[in-house]
């Protein structure tokens, strides 16, 4: 048996592969990221492969590719797939030909995203089929079975991990691979794939009725399974009481039941939450006088369960996060889950030593030391002493422009609303200064509507463009910017000034921000201006570049003012005994600390 | 059967890379492996927690509280934070450079390591404490601190995998050119 210890990402782009995918397009966004990147470095030249500049574009190239009869991934974060919705929403009804799945993770916690919106609901609401896997192993197995089912029903199909799948490892068996097929091409056909009212009414009929025969195949789903109860005759009341759950919360429950002896009750585990394997839950229904349901996000499978029981006039009590006995929000864990467990079977949790730990650093993400984003900000900060002024920011590593001391970031919403929002910010107080600020991968995602929105209706604010030559917080993939794609082609550079001077920025500066005078002098400018106007920051992540000579500072010449500590927030600076200190292992030779400091105390470089 | 082993530290110390390498360490030897790693934003400089799982019967990849067998600490701070994973008995690893974030820079809430160990000590019988600084000046490189905790955990047996074993994991997992360095700091803590 081959076996190959994989990241459950890399576990869903190899299976991807191994169904014989043509086509893999996506925007980056965590936890989802590393499955495109996975098809990529494993692709033998089969598979056309790219990151799209925002998950609309993405999905409507897939789209495009699956009409043709290829088989197409998507992969995107949660708020992703609210970008793409426009166009998922109205495939569902056209339909497609080659399989085609959209992966999209989300995140309970959430660890590194916006909302803890669940993207279950989304497929209700799409009436799209989802598959959400439990582990790294069963995504492998699951995303080929996706492709079968949207090619079966020609239909996408939504694959729904969440961030404790994607970024688990897990030794997985390869199976044989499919291998591809050759795509039949795309045949014209106006009254299948022109999307007009009456053709939605009639495909909508024809979803409802797919979705019923999905629901009863889906019910002998390989992954859709009852556990049956073992040794729970010694105990009548207990043996009445049943677990739903789906998805990393199975293996939660799974981690619990496996302290319990012998004495394990019966658990149903829902793969596909819609359509909902309606005969399976009741199967599992059958003879139980109460269900805990242990899910993640929203309570859809309790929903659905609660359903079920007035459809069929059970008398079951269905129990979850409606009723209290499981957290609303944030990630489950072994612990969170061990507890609704105990309370449901009257079960003692196991004792775990608890300790009066000491007070403990409390540790928040920053911005790198080195980072050019952090010099930006503080030129900004400079520049607009004393001035009335508002700073909308943006997704990307410089939303952590917010943390103190910089404490840049005024509003933050999601991808592209820095631009907007500032303009409406103006519409009502036109006395400030309104800055926006947003980053190269960002600008090219969603950025540029807004622009061309502040120029058309004659709005003032100051663009600020954060150039730093990659898409930094998702782990440094290319972006039109960069001028290489996923194929490993180089293409022409997409040149962020000439864009903004073509759809009318008045003035378009580039200024180096680590010379923090002239970086500045610039904003100064900018903002003395009506209109949109606009700087960009050129300057690459220290991800992506060498590290300068690092700095240091002269003890004797220190006199501990904490200036550069104060005013900078840099992660490799603190005090000893007074002193400012740097640490040589983090400093990336930026030169800041020494432009702020008042004494000339920190030398260093070349 | 089953061995927990938890690492945690900051941002950028380099904790995948180990987990990784315990992980693959297992599976070569046939066992089942499952791990969890932060991954995104939290990488900035945040705290960061590697779970590594092998053996039979694993369904969480996240250990639950008072179950790890060891924990692998490349910060004194983030020691004492994760101390509740640590089962009776089990091993615990620490560098004792502490690593003062911005927060505590800048409203002078500092702390000290030793304060951090001098409670590590009351509490855990299997304390090892790692002079990171001088292991990586003796190896020639900062990036060594990783594989040089990973020597002292190996050491003890706890991760159910010989010395020789992790070391061929490093052998195939490490870049040519940064092996020697590699190989010298897995032996620094031995």
């Amino acid at each position: 048996m081959n076996k190959r210890f994989l990241m459950g990402n890399e576990a869903i782009g190899i299976g991807a592969i191994h169904a014989g995918v043509h086509l893999v397009t996506g925007y980056p966004g965590t936890p989802s990221t590393e499955i495109l990147e996975t098809v990529a470095r494993e692709n033998d030249g089969s598979i056309y492969v790219e990151w799209s500049v925002n998950e609309k574009a993405a999905l409507e190239v897939a789209a495009g590719a699956s009409y043709a009869g290829a088989r197409t991934m998507v992969t995107m974060k949660q708020v992703g797939l609210n970008v793409a919705a426009d166009p998922l929403m109205s495939l569902a009804y056209v339909g497609i030909k080659g399989g085609m799945v959209v992966v999209t993770a989300d995140d309970p916690g959430p660890i590194s995203s916006q909302t803890e919106q669940d993207t279950r609901h989304f497929a209700q609401f799409a009436k799209l089929p989802v598959f959400d896997p439990s582990s790294p192993e069963e995504a492998y197995l699951m995303i080929q079975d996706a492709f079968e089912y949207s090619e079966k029903y020609h239909t996408p199909v939504i694959f729904r991990p969440v961030t404790r799948v994607n970024h688990s490892c897990a030794s997985v068996t390869m199976t044989e691979p499919a291998g591809q097929k050759k795509p039949e091409g795309f045949i014209k056909d106006s009254s299948k794939w022109v999307i007009f009212p009456k053709l939605s009414y009639q495909n909508h009929i024809k979803i409802e009725e797919r979705n019923e025969a999905m629901k009863a195949e889906l019910s002998s789903y390989r992954f859709n399974c009852i556990d049956l109860a073992r040794n729970m005759t010694g105990n009548p009341d207990r043996a009445k009481i049943g677990i739903a759950t789906g998805g990393a919360s199975y293996a939660y429950v799974r981690e619990v039941l496996s302290s319990y002896g012998e004495d394990i009750p019966s658990v149903l585990k829902i793969a596909t939450a819609h359509p909902f394997p309606e005969q399976l839950a009741l199967e599992f229904l059958s003879g139980l006088e109460k269900v805990i349901v242990v899910e993640e996000l929203d309570p859809v499978i309790e929903r659905e369960l609660l359903t079920l029981c007035g459809k069929h006039h059970l008398a079951v009590e269905i129990h979850g996060k409606l009723t209290g006995d499981v957290k609303n929000a944030g990630e489950n864990s072994v612990e969170s889950v061990g507890i609704s467990l105990a309370q449901m079977f009257g079960r003692v949790m196991p004792k775990t030593q608890l300790y009066q730990l000491p007070e403990l650093p409390v540790r928040p993400p920053v911005l790198c030391a080195g980072c050019p984003h952090r010099v930006s900000f503080y030129a900004v900060k400079t520049a607009m002493k004393g001035r009335k002024a508002v700073f909308s920011g943006d997704i990307g590593c410089y939303t952590l422009g917010n943390a103190k001391p910089l404490d840049m970031v005024d509003t933050c919403l999601c991808m592209g609303a820095d631009v907007t929002i500032a303009q409406g910010l103006h519409r009502i107080e036109p006395d400030a200064v309104n800055f926006s600020f947003i980053g190269d991968s960002t600008f090219f995602a969603s950025g540029i509507t807004g622009v061309v929105n502040a120029v058309y209706n004659k709005t003032d604010i100051v663009l600020i463009i954060l150039d730093n030559a990659t898409t930094a917080m998702t782990g440094h993939q290319p972006h039109p910017g960069t001028g290489k794609t996923m194929m490993g082609a180089v293409a022409e550079k997409i040149s962020i000034e000439k864009t903004l001077l073509a759809v009318g920025v008045k003035s378009v500066v580039t200024a180096d921000p680590l010379d923090l005078k002239s970086a500045a002098k610039a904003v100064r400018e900018a903002s003395g201006k009506t209109g949109v106007n606009a700087v960009i920051f050129k300057s690459p992540c220290i991800a992506v570049t060498a590290p300068s000579p690092v700095y240091r500072v002269l003890e004797d010449v220190c006199i501990g003012c904490k200036k550069c500590i104060r005013e900078l927030g840099c992660p490799a600076m603190h005090m000893e005994n007074n002193k400012a200190v740097i640490e040589p292992s983090l400093c990336y030779g930026c030169s800041v600390c020494a432009q702020v400091c008042p004494t000339k105390a920190i030398k260093g470089g070349a | 059967m089953s061995m927990n082993c938890l690492l945690c530290g900051v941002g950028g110390q380099g904790t995948v890379l180990a987990s990784r390498l315990i992980a693959y360490a297992a599976m070569q030897k046939g066992m089942e492996v499952r791990t969890a790693e932060t991954i995104g934003m939290a990488q900035r400089g945040g705290c960061v927690v590697s779970h590594v799982r092998t053996g039979e019967e694993i369904h969480s990849s996240l250990i639950p509280l008072g179950s790890a067998d060891v924990i692998i600490a490349f910060e004194p701070a983030e020691a004492v934070r994760c101390l509740p994973y640590l089962k009776e008995g089990g091993f615990m690893i620490v560098n004792d450079k502490a690593i003062m974030p911005v927060t505590s820079s800048l409203d002078g809430s500092e702390y000290t390591a030793e304060k951090m160990l001098d409670f590590l000590k009351g509490k855990v019988f299997n304390l090892r404490i790692i002079n990171g600084d001088e292991v990586c000046r003796t190896c020639g490189s900062p990036k060594a601190l990783n594989i040089a905790l990973l020597g002292a955990a190996a050491v003890t047996g706890v991760l159910e995998l010989t010395v020789e074993e992790m070391k061929d994991a490093i052998r195939a997992r490490v870049p040519e050119k940064y092996l020697e360095m590699n190989m010298k700091a897995f032996e620094a803590c031995m």
